[in-house]
């Protein structure tokens, strides 16, 4: 079974900057993969590379076809409306789902009842959920997300997040470019953090996330004990008791995704 | 129906839908009822150059500096519909998010590049030519002048504003919407001035000026064929009305031999196929 994205290798030079260097990563049909990293860190120029906007310096991307794209600064045209958007993209995927595609897209991104809004009078989240329908068009295999959510609110990011969900019970594989860990943590089978043109991490979330001590509530308060695992937890409750200590709970403490991300930027830096 | 095809529908609907082509309609409508009118009063002014003793022929003096003037007119508004319709193309395009969500369909830059073209060129060299046949109908009708080559007028002045689309799209490739319109109404008034120079250059007579004018008319090809369309248009005004046309309003006549089609069509060619290699290489 061929992946539904593999790059390896991929560099990109501009002039003396360098956005990529050797960056490997391979994305399974209806994967679904967030790639995380600071601003500058290479994601847009990694994600615009997949889908041919960049040229890459070295390295080689195979995509699987077709695929949809949402870019992260992206506009229609203010004069269309949403129905005349997909039906452009339509007309331009060959794809001849026809009027019913149209209906079922709009439907998943909750505009279904603004199939005849023109762009220009749509908020930006609105803009935003019509883009995710327009990658959507002739359906791809493979998603790539840049940044979708940044102009939704908290309900628009619930749509997305259970869109994601659908696109994988759908068997699309997405790459997602996106600053939200916690959708990461959602809806991601794996997370890669890029930072500085270089992959630093790559795991399924919950692999990332390691244990980072154990909080004991004692008669005198709380008391952390940093760097315990849940294995520890017998021996520090009995050294308590054994102490004079009131044991009343105990919690073993897990760094979050965001512990993982800051501590692996930080100590790529 | 291709990716020229779509995008080629695309780009004329835009245009439709923005009004721009209403607005150029209704600024045409008025422009042609103005020129009635102008072309009314002109030829009846005529009579008193009737009994005129130096043989000049009046009409034809009249006729062709009229024409001359709508020729001038209408490449001018020809020239800023082609600019309009293709200065944001490329880059313009790509700095508003338009571009992106577009070129990454199974759509090749080149069909792309193609499609804003056809649309451009047609609606520009449409214009032209509605612009100049009417004048010429209205001042037949009006003032029995008629040009000595219509049709083969028509076309050069055509050729003119396709020449000046296909230059507008090269330069978006490079330049952001406003710069490139600037550019390339620039790049029209220099033409024109260089033309000018030319007919100066001409009556003086100076090969320097004649040597800039020529060179122009290569490098700027739409400038060489409106004067070839001036000069189709006057080529058979006899005597001292001839001398006069041929130095024209806005212009003068001037035939750049027969080179001017078959090196107007490698332009052309060349043009876009230096704004494909360009747009090609570009990242967005």
């Amino acid at each position: 079974m061929s992946p539904a994205l593999a790059i390896a290798g991929l560099r990109k030079r501009y002039g003396r900057h360098e956005a990529l260097r050797g960056v490997d990563l391979e994305i399974g049909e209806g994967e679904l993969v967030g790639l995380l990293g600071p601003n500058g860190a290479g994601k847009s120029t990694l994600t615009k590379i997949a889908c041919g906007l960049v040229r890459p310096s070295a390295g080689t991307v195979q995509v699987a076809q077709p695929f949809g794209y949402l870019a992260e600064l992206f506009r229609f045209p203010g004069w269309c409306t949403a129905d005349e958007v997909l039906l452009l993209h339509q007309r331009l995927s060959g794809s001849d789902g026809g009027a019913r595609e149209r209906g079922e897209l709009l439907e998943l991104v909750r505009l279904e009842g603004d199939a005849g809004t023109h762009v220009e009078a749509m908020s930006k989240g609105m803009q935003q959920r019509l883009g995710l329908a327009q990658a959507m068009i002739g359906g791809p295999k493979l998603l790539l997300l840049d940044e979708p959510t940044s102009a939704l609110d908290p309900g628009g990011r619930r749509t997305v997040r259970d869109l994601l969900e659908e696109l994988r019970r759908r068997g699309v594989a997405v790459l997602l470019n996106t600053h939200l860990l916690s959708e990461v943590e959602h809806v991601c089978d794996r997370v890669v953090i890029i930072d500085r043109g270089e992959v630093v991490a790559a795991g399924a979330p919950a692999d990332l996330e390691r244990g980072s001590g154990v909080e004991v509530e004692l008669a005198s308060g709380l008391r952390t004990i940093d760097g315990a695992t849940r294995d520890d937890v017998p021996r520090i409750v009995a050294d308590l008791v054994a102490a004079g200590e009131q044991v009343y709970g105990v919690r073993v403490v897990r760094s979050t995704l965001e512990d993982v991300y800051l501590g692996t930027v930080a100590d790529a830096r | 129906m291709n990716g020229v095809s779509i995008v080629a529908r695309h780009a004329l609907q835009e245009a439709l839908r923005r009004r721009v082509l209403l607005v150029v309609l209704v600024l045409t409508v008025v422009f042609g009822g103005l020129y009635a009118w102008g072309c009314d009063e002109l030829f009846k002014d005529l009579s008193g150059f009737d009994n005129d003793s130096s043989g000049l022929d009046a009409r034809s003096l009249a006729g062709a500096t009229i024409v001359g003037l709508a020729m001038f007119g209408g490449l001018f508004l020809g020239t800023v519909l082609a600019t309009f319709l293709t200065a944001g193309a490329v880059r313009g395009d790509a700095e508003r998010g338009l571009l992106q969500p577009l070129v990454v369909r199974p759509l090749t830059r080149t069909q792309y590049l193609l499609g804003r073209f056809v649309a451009a060129a047609v609606v520009s060299a449409a214009y032209v030519l509605v612009v100049y046949f009417g004048a010429v109908l209205v001042t037949g009708s009006i003032g029995h002048f008629w040009p000595a080559h219509p049709f083969a007028s028509g076309f050069r002045l055509a050729g003119g504003a396709v020449l000046i689309a296909a230059l507008s799209l090269l330069g978006s490739v490079f330049l952001g919407a406003t710069a490139n319109g600037a550019l390339m109404l620039m790049a029209y008034g220099m033409g024109l001035l260089a033309g000018l120079l030319g007919a100066i250059g001409d009556a003086i007579p100076s090969p320097t000026l004649q040597h800039i004018a020529s060179t122009a008319s290569w490098v700027l090809p739409f400038e060489a064929l409106y004067r070839d369309a001036l000069r189709l248009l006057v080529q058979d005004v006899p005597g001292v009305a001839g001398a006069i046309v041929q130095l024209g309003p806005l212009g003068g006549s001037h035939d750049a031999g027969p080179l001017l089609i078959p090196w107007a069509i490698v332009y052309l060619i060349g043009a876009l196929a230096a704004a494909a290699w360009a747009f090609g290489r570009r990242d967005l």
